[in-house]
């Protein structure tokens, strides 16, 4: 734990040090939280906390993206080498990844959290418990994801492109962008495998104060099996050199990071009452949304 | 004397159809500077690879310290330092940050000043790997080898690509791991670097050991021996220049003759006046003692470079 740690300063320092970092996991999800209060929330606390939510859903799963791509780079260029001579495990390397995301990315989300609080006039702070382990699970959740893709992946390009698609299933099937209750209900039905849906009801619940404590619960062990299976897949994929390339068999296993949404989207489907609460949710914020109080005009 | 520090026998390494190595063998005692000389492509890469833990032999004996590279992890890794053929770091890390983050993997640390102070890049310890200029990021990476203060160390063509005065500062510090009895195993396709850093030498060609021994003995192969270099106007008929006096060996590389004379006047005599007489102009001539260069040509048939 003690080399995870020492690699997870040096990549927070790295990343600090890189202006295309900054624009991307400082400024975008800031503009972006503007941007979606200007124009789904304005002079709507209700749909503040709607809208936190699904910028906060974002901002987190952009840790799929985050330092797994570095990772890939590190590799390419040949500087994974020079680590593994060192007394240092693939494991290590890993949960660096996770953690200095973790770390990266938690200033950016209390700013959006505390920006609806005073600068949107967002009426209470929701469940901050709920909302605070829901972000760590899900962005650790999510680096864990992007670093299956980072491990399959042989060039910089490929994990571009691959990353590129899965995010766009991520942004449309999550919620996060359109609201899930809006669209076709065999569309809401295929959500329920996406990782990301997890993530983003459950943070819509926590943000908006409509979600139950067993609710919650179910979207963070969903999180953290996902979360769970997907390390350990990387970590058995894991190259630190640049000529290796993954054997076609290996590629299979990343199917194996899927299996715990299967099973969780699989008996949603059957049993769960996860849609029904999502469209409750979603009648209820309409039907309630209060105007924020704006001085008169003289 | 007792186990050798370093012991490869019999070592096979297959990249699908190419063999890379090919039943290599030798013993590095502690303390040796041991060189693997030999051109681009031979196996020396693959082998001291083998020997850091980063490549798996596909058959043979490896062992560093008693221990096993390939299994033996970090116990193996504490007691290595190793500076690969080409060393990568992120650009945006400082030199100082480099070699502190280095040492904090290990249990067993090298005071980080110390290391810049001696490395000589005490001024730059502020400046990132990406400032660095060729020479300064090698030092760098000598440097990081020593975080640990390692016993063996291994060296895979540590001044390829450096200009001759850079090249020479490395020297300095190769020979100041020598005085330190430092172990260190080199790899190089460096005649110069060979003859003067290494204590014993293995000439490595075709993934397999062709000679070893200590510098002298290898060049005492081609006692007794000149090697003398010579461009033509116009080239000779076939072996013409083989039966010149003196000569016990002719060879061509790119047209360029090599002799290796014993009678060096008479052979330079004979070579003027079969010139005069063939109505040819000699357009350099070149001598040279003998060098482990000519014991590879003996060896090989070919230049080491080549």
């Amino acid at each position: 734990m003690n080399h995870a740690w020492t690699l997870t300063k040096m990549r927070v320092r790295l990343a600090t040090r890189n202006r295309a970092f900054f624009f991307f996991s400082f400024v975008m999800p800031l503009v972006f939280l503007f941007g979606a209060v200007a124009f789904f929330a304005r002079g709507s606390s209700g749909r503040i906390a709607y809208v936190l939510g699904a910028v906060l859903t974002l901002t987190v799963m952009g840790s799929f993206w985050g330092l797994s791509v570095q990772l890939v780079t590190f590799r390419e260029q040949g500087i994974l080498r020079r680590f593994r001579l060192a007394p240092v495990g693939a494991g290590a390397m890993l949960v660096s990844s996770i953690l200095s995301n973790y770390f990266l990315s938690m200033p950016v989300i209390v700013l959006e959290v505390i920006l609806c609080r005073y600068a949107f006039h967002l009426h209470s702070w929701g469940n901050l418990w709920a909302i605070f382990a829901l972000v760590t699970l899900g962005s650790a959740a999510f680096a864990a994801f992007g670093l299956i893709v980072a491990s399959v992946t042989n060039t910089m390009q490929e994990t571009q492109m691959i990353n590129n698609l899965i995010w766009m299933a991520f942004l449309v099937l999550s919620g996060a962008t359109i609201p899930l209750a809006s669209m076709p209900s065999w569309i809401q039905r295929v959500a329920l495998f996406v990782p990301a849906t997890y993530l983003a009801t459950g943070l819509e619940g926590a943000t908006t104060n409509l979600a139950s404590a067993h609710e919650v619960v179910t979207d963070l062990a969903a999180l953290a099996l996902g979360l769970c299976v997907a390390f350990e897949i990387s970590r058995q994929l894991f190259r630190w050199e640049p000529e290796a390339k993954v054997s076609r068999r290996a590629k299979w296993w990343v199917l194996a990071a899927l299996v715990p949404f299967l099973v969780f989207g699989t008996w949603e489907n059957i049993a769960g009452g996860r849609l029904s609460r999502m469209s409750t949710n979603f009648q209820t914020l309409r039907s309630t949304i209060a105007p924020v109080e704006t001085p008169p005009a003289h | 004397m007792g186990e050798p520090i370093i012991q490869v026998e019999n070592l096979y390494k297959n990249y699908g159809a190419v063999e890379a190595v090919r039943g290599v063998s030798f013993a590095v005692e502690e303390g040796e500077v041991f060189g693997l000389l030999g051109p681009n492509g031979a196996g020396k890469t693959s082998t001291v690879e083998i020997l850091e833990g980063l490549r798996t032999r596909d058959r043979g004996v490896a062992r560093v310290c008693g221990l096993d590279p390939e299994t033996s992890g970090e116990r193996f890794k504490e007691r290595i330092g190793a500076v690969l053929q080409s060393t990568a770091l992120p650009d945006k890390l400082r030199v100082q940050e480099a070699i502190e983050l280095f040492a904090e993997f290990y249990r067993r640390r090298a005071d980080t000043n110390a290391l810049l102070r001696r490395f000589q890049l005490d001024e730059k310890r502020e400046a990132f790997y990406g400032q660095l200029s060729g020479g300064q990021k090698q030092r760098l990476a000598l440097a990081m080898a020593m975080v640990n203060d390692p016993q063996v160390i291994f060296l895979d063509e540590p001044t390829a690509g450096l200009d001759p005065q850079v090249r020479r500062e490395i020297y300095d510090i190769i020979e100041q791991f020598k005085r330190e009895k430092k172990t260190v195993l080199l790899t190089t396709h460096y005649i110069e670097e060979a003859e003067r850093l290494c204590d014993r030498v293995a000439i490595v060609d075709h993934g397999r050991v062709i000679a070893l021994g200590t510098p002298r003995e290898l060049k005492q192969r081609s006692a007794g021996t000149t090697r003398i270099e010579v461009r033509l106007a116009r080239p000779l008929a076939d072996g013409a220049l083989g039966r010149l006096e003196g000569v016990a060996d002719c060879r061509e590389f790119d047209g360029q003759y090599v002799l290796h004379s014993t009678r060096p006047p008479q052979t330079i005599v004979a070579l003027v006046k079969q010139l005069e007489a063939e109505n040819n102009e000699l357009q350099s001539l070149e001598m040279f003692s003998p060098s482990l260069e000519d014991v590879f040509i003996e060896l090989t048939g070919r230049r080491l470079r080549e």
